[in-house]
């Protein structure tokens, strides 16, 4: 009985959801012929993502530091701990001595910063950024809210666990951590690359399943494809 | 690229940081080639940053880098400076292509303000290069160099000091740093037209500019400051020319791109024109 009422209920929100620009449409090509689009289907890339085996040996070491030593961070701030990377590029700081770069587009980034806690609204746009990510790809959870929810854990509207939803490689905790505890954990990523432990968007890949069932059953209102490239 | 992260060490003190290490161009790119997932978006997708190159090569390969050598006169013919001319447009066109076809509107945006502003910046450029043609009587650079022979007062510096202003006016906006660097500045619409070039792509853009910015010092210095007779002598030479540019980005903020476009077509073009008219 409850299983059917949540079908109806996501039908109810694919229909009143679906965002005019995703819905089935009809258009005339080029030559004059007319030809149906859905875009969930033909804009957006519905594979899953594939695992990526590491190479062997020192080519992979190699590689691993070369990951390691530049780290592009996006440029997505959420929560309240986005106020403690500003800080990172100031002459008190300075991230660039360590490799660390802010990039505006998830195309060229690899680093993710959750930095605090993530509303389902922002989950779904936390998602399909980090889904855009070239792999291999690192999240560092920056706050106690990350972990286990901290001072909104029993807030309506926020999630509790991020490794529910992400796999998370570096948690800082704190409420907020301070720039250093953030330097330090940009160290401590570092040194999970270069041991051959940044392996969490392989690891996104096989899980998949899981991630997406409890990515979906937080967010009610999913609209977009499963897996947006 | 050793030159691209000086110029950001010589950013981070001057705004009094510490700043990248010289090697981490090097590593950057390393990391670029090493990425595991690329996604194209079809067949101009993949041509624009090869086309890009193209025109960081072809310059190069034209250009006469060492003056009196047989070796590296590389391909320089009697009429290569409009060839070089040429390539340093060409790349700009491949990468609007390709960028185009990412489908991103932020790279639509970047295409328009790049090529706008481009080509305001080739205005002072082509009028100096006119002016240097009317006054050496040729569209050789190996000529125009051996015309420059002979002592700092023959440089085209001090022969022709107007089109010298004009040209080096222009090549701020050719190299793209601070007053100029609106297109592609990382916190601008979010990096222009790369937005969606990644991994090996933006590898290949990165490896491109590197070639470019040489290529585009060794003609100025071909051009205007007396070319260069050995190595030590190019590498000098092309150091300050590139610095030229750096100094004034660390200095001046961004212009807006409508700023820019009216800066370059006033200053610039009326000194070009100057150039050219005393030698009418």
């Amino acid at each position: 009985m409850e299983r059917e009422f949540d079908k109806a209920i996501k039908e109810m929100y694919k229909e009143k959801f679906l965002a005019p620009e995703n819905e089935v449409r009809q258009v005339s090509a080029p030559d004059g012929s007319i030809i149906e689009i859905d875009p969930l289907k033909d804009y957006f890339c519905q594979e899953r993502p594939k695992e990526h085996k590491p190479r062997k040996g020192v080519v992979e070491d190699f590689l691993n530091w070369a990951r390691a030593e530049s780290l592009w961070v996006l440029g997505f701030g959420t929560g309240c701990g986005s106020i403690e990377i500003p800080p990172l590029v100031t002459p008190r700081f300075d991230m660039y001595r360590y490799g660390v770069q802010m990039r505006p587009t998830p195309r060229q980034s690899n680093v993710f910063i959750i930095s605090g806690y993530l509303s389902v609204k922002t989950l779904k746009r936390a998602i399909r950024s980090y889904e855009q990510m070239p792999s291999p790809k690192y999240i560092i959870a920056l706050g106690s809210c990350t972990i286990n929810g901290g001072m909104y854990w029993d807030s309506y509207n926020t999630i509790n666990r991020l490794d529910h939803y992400m796999p998370v490689d570096v948690y800082i905790a704190g409420c907020m951590p301070r720039p250093e505890a953030l330097l330090a954990g940009f160290g401590k990523l570092k040194e999970l690359i270069k041991s051959g432990q940044g392996e969490k968007a392989n690891e996104y890949a096989r899980n998949f399943d899981w991630y997406k069932a409890n990515q979906k059953k937080i967010i009610r209102d999913w609209n977009m494809p499963d897996y947006n490239w | 690229m050793l030159m691209s992260s000086t110029m950001r060490r010589i950013i981070a003190r001057v705004s009094g940081r510490i700043g990248i290490p010289w090697y981490q161009p090097w590593i950057d790119l390393t990391k670029l080639y090493s990425l595991r997932t690329q996604i194209s978006h079809g067949t101009m997708f993949y041509l624009g940053p090869v086309f890009r190159l193209m025109g960081g090569v072809g310059m190069f390969l034209f250009m006469p880098m060492i003056f009196g050598s047989d070796l590296w006169s590389n391909y320089s013919f009697s009429g290569d400076l409009v060839l070089i001319l040429y390539f340093q447009f060409f790349g700009m066109l491949g990468m609007a292509l390709g960028a185009g076809e990412g489908g991103h509107p932020y790279s639509a945006i970047g295409i328009s303000r790049g090529l706008s502003q481009f080509t305001t910046i080739e205005v002072p450029m082509t009028l100096a290069v006119i002016s240097l043609a009317i006054q050496y009587d040729t569209l050789s650079i190996a000529k125009i160099v051996e015309a420059q022979q002979g002592g700092i007062m023959h440089w085209t510096l001090f022969t022709n000091p107007f089109a010298t202003v004009a040209a080096m006016l222009s090549l701020l906006g050719a190299f793209g740093h601070s007053p100029f660097n609106l297109v592609k500045a990382p916190n601008e619409i979010p990096i222009g037209p790369p937005t969606e070039y990644h991994g090996t792509f933006l590898g290949v853009l990165r490896t491109n500019s590197a070639i470019l910015h040489v290529a585009e010092a060794a003609l100025f210095m071909n051009l205007f400051f007396g070319g260069a007779s050995n190595w030590f002598e190019l590498i000098i030479k092309t150091f300050l020319i590139y610095f030229w540019s750096v100094f004034v980005g660390t200095v001046f903020p961004r212009f807006r791109i409508e700023q820019s476009v009216v800066w370059f077509l006033k200053w610039p073009t009326i000194i070009g024109i100057i150039a050219i008219i005393i030698y009418l």
